[in-house]
């Protein structure tokens, strides 16, 4: 099954490369997602299937992330069709051929078993995703792109440094060097203490440059800035849970070798930044992707937060990788068809959002409830379970610390946000009739919204199993 | 034939500190080419051992560092038509001196960290950690677009180095994909670096300065 989910993409990429007609083209996205989410579906529920040799299996949080990375390109990829009908200017060959290639490296991340593997699955993801960024043809695109690109490379360099170091803390405690992630949790209260503590910062510092964790998020708010909405949502969602996953693996190994006090004191201090500095520059922002960019790195913030408090957060802190990356899903398509429909992104230009697009604009707003932790929707219910961990775990300052900064984050981007979709619409808008909401762009965007509300309220069982079993396969219990 | 090793490492350090002191930037390419050529050999010296696996795995790194990657960048320099590096952010001089206090620093901090035994005798932990320091200065301190991916690619040489203690760790497939993605970054990068320089007709990062705060 790993082979299909990886191989299989793959293989429609090189179909998309093959065809020519720019109109027809978007529709292989669809075709190459409905299959994949079946098999996710399948690989989920046939415990057979979810093992494909010693590297490639799915454990319990690969499952997760496979799944929720799956349902977020899935919605992505029926909203892509029209979006890239409207945009029928831009050629799209590069574009789709990128984006259904991210679908077989973020497979080959939830799959691997192997650090070695996992890091060249991650490494893939960064380069096969920078043609998307610059998808515009713009000088800004440009920029962005470069940005991303250099600091991605040289912060994902630093992981691969920090892989060999887990490897070095093996050979140097003189164990079996290997890279195989269940040998080295086999191993792990053996390893040498320095090597594993050297090879845990530069582990950090690399994938969490890909979370876009402070200080190594420079390059987020220009590169989800100056790319289109769904890009955005891919990188939001996608991108960044995968790199979560690698982190989290290694927090993993660093557990079971007893140094978790040790990890959970840097993942605190980068996790508070964040979400600090995301607060910060979320105030009075005026430009509605550059905010969301800074919502993501919030988040990347909370879920490090999350791990740092330990097991009692622990379930919080897998829910919220999926409340997460399925509302980033709904604001960032949304806010997408609002630049799209304004030309602008900036909110000087965009207001009255409600009244021009009542559709993405309502969900624009309720994924900015969603987001900042209002009830009824799912990220209350996992930022509330975190919050709990941390009480329960009598981290009583952390705790209070995390609710202040999800309160300035709130009213930050609510000044924003409101004055958006608030307001009268700019004559100058109304007359133009670029673009209306319509069903097709907004079905994808209001199935989202329906997960969101859905998991807000209800949490499905085989969900929650699966949210357990990983609780219990990282929590050691 | 750990002499040999030391020997070649020590090369790689002196031409560490070549890329720093000259602005020619078809110079650096090549210094870097004959770093990547010096670099393919240490994997047979430090293992003594000729499987097919590591054959294939030493001579990919060759052509890849020594040929196709040099090439790839001088084709992006003469397509930009530039040559030196003007006014990095710290003199020729300056950095020349920084790269020489981060090769001592990378020799002190090695002293400092238990290494396993049969590595005690060799370079191969400093050398690496000062090739890694110095992509990182050329990345920093250098402006041009070109002279930033020769910076990474430096560190990723570092990194490379460091990869000679762990022969087995990493099976052939994984060694070829980090060998791949490093293949496909620079090819990115170079395709990137030529729209920068379509659309602002400079290669200079600093004018990709628009977005921020």
């Amino acid at each position: 099954m790993a082979y299909l989910q990886i191989l299989f993409p793959l293989l429609m990429a090189g179909i998309a490369a093959l065809i020519k007609s720019n109109k027809w083209r978007p529709l292989l996205l669809p075709v190459a997602a409905i299959p994949h989410m079946g098999m996710t579906l399948y690989a989920l529920v046939t415990p057979k299937m979810a093992y494909t040799g010693e590297w490639l299996q799915l454990d319990p949080p690969g499952k997760l992330i496979l799944l929720v990375v799956s349902i977020l390109f899935l919605f992505c990829s029926l909203y892509a069709v029209p979006y890239l009908m409207h945009r029928k200017e831009r050629p799209n060959r590069l574009f789709i051929v990128c984006m259904i290639a991210f679908l077989s490296t973020m497979s080959l991340v939830t799959w691997a078993q192997h650090l070695g593997l996992i890091w060249v699955a991650i490494e893939a993801t960064t380069l096969i995703t920078a043609p998307l960024i610059y998808f515009n043809h713009t000088q800004f695109s440009i920029e962005a792109t470069w940005k991303y690109l250099l600091i991605g490379s040289v912060g994902i360099a630093m992981a691969l440094l920090g892989t060999f170091f887990m490897a070095y803390a093996s050979l140097h405690a003189g164990l079996d060097v290997t890279l195989n992630y269940a040998t080295i949790l086999k191993n792990a209260p053996h390893l040498s203490k320095i090597w594993l503590h050297l090879a845990f910062i530069l582990l950090l510092v690399g994938y969490g440059t890909k979370m876009g964790l402070a200080p190594m998020h420079t390059w987020k708010p220009d590169a989800y800035g100056e790319s289109p909405g769904i890009v955005g949502a891919i990188f939001a969602g996608g991108i960044t849970s995968c790199a979560f996953l690698a982190l989290l693996r290694i927090y993993h190994i660093c557990c079971a070798a007893n140094e978790g006090a040790y990890v959970s004191k840097l993942l605190l201090v980068v996790g508070f930044l964040s979400m600090a500095t995301a607060a910060l520059f979320m105030i009075r922002q005026r430009d509605l992707k550059r905010m969301l960019a800074y919502s993501s790195i919030e988040h990347m913030g909370i879920l490090v937060i999350g791990l740092g408090i330990g097991v009692p957060a622990l379930f919080g802190t897998l829910l919220h990788v999926i409340t997460n990356c399925l509302t980033k899903g709904v604001l960032f398509l949304s806010v997408g068809n609002i630049h799209r429909a304004y030309g602008s992104k900036n909110i000087d230009h965009v207001q009255g959002a409600l009244r021009l697009l009542p559709l993405s604009g309502s969900m624009f707003l309720l994924g900015f409830f969603a987001i900042t932790g209002s009830p009824p929707f799912g990220p209350f219910i996992s930022e509330f379970a975190i919050l709990n961990g941390a009480f329960s775990a009598q981290k009583y300052l952390i705790g209070s610390g995390y609710l202040a900064l999800l309160l300035l984050v709130f009213i930050g981007m609510g000044a924003t946000v409101l004055s958006a979709v608030q307001g009268k619409t700019p004559a100058s808008v109304t007359e133009k009739k670029i673009f209306r909401d319509g069903l097709i762009t907004g079905a994808p965007i209001l199935g989202l919204m329906a997960l969101v509300l859905l998991l807000g309220v209800y949490i499905p069982a085989p969900l929650r199993d699966l949210l357990n079993d990983a609780v219990r396969f990282l929590g050691g219990q | 034939m750990t002499n040999i090793l030391n020997a070649i490492l020590v090369i790689i350090l002196v031409l560490n500190l070549f890329t720093l002191g000259t602005s020619r930037i078809l110079t650096v390419i090549r210094i870097v080419a004959i770093q990547g050529f010096l670099l393919g050999f240490l994997p047979l010296l430090a293992h003594n051992h000729f499987s097919l696996a590591s054959i294939l795995i030493v001579l990919t790194t060759m052509i890849l560092k020594a040929f196709v990657i040099p090439s790839m960048m001088s084709q992006a320099l003469r397509d930009a038509q530039i040559k030196r590096e003007f006014e990095p952010l710290i003199g020729i001089l300056p950095s020349i001196i920084l790269g020489a206090l981060a090769t001592v620093f990378a020799l002190l901090f090695t002293s400092h960290i238990p290494l396993a035994q049969e590595h005690t005798g060799t370079l191969i932990v400093p050398s690496s950690i000062a090739t890694i320091l110095i992509g990182f200065i050329i990345v920093t301190t250098r402006f041009k677009a070109l002279s930033q991916v020769i910076g990474y690619l430096i560190l990723e040489n570092g990194i490379f180095i460091f990869g000679l203690l762990l022969m087995g760790a990493m099976p052939m497939i994984v060694e070829m994909g980090v060998l791949l993605d490093l293949f496909v970054a620079i090819f990115v990068s170079c395709i990137i670096i030529s729209k920068i320089n379509k659309s602002f007709s400079s290669m200079d990062t600093r004018i990709l300065s628009s977005l921020k705060e």
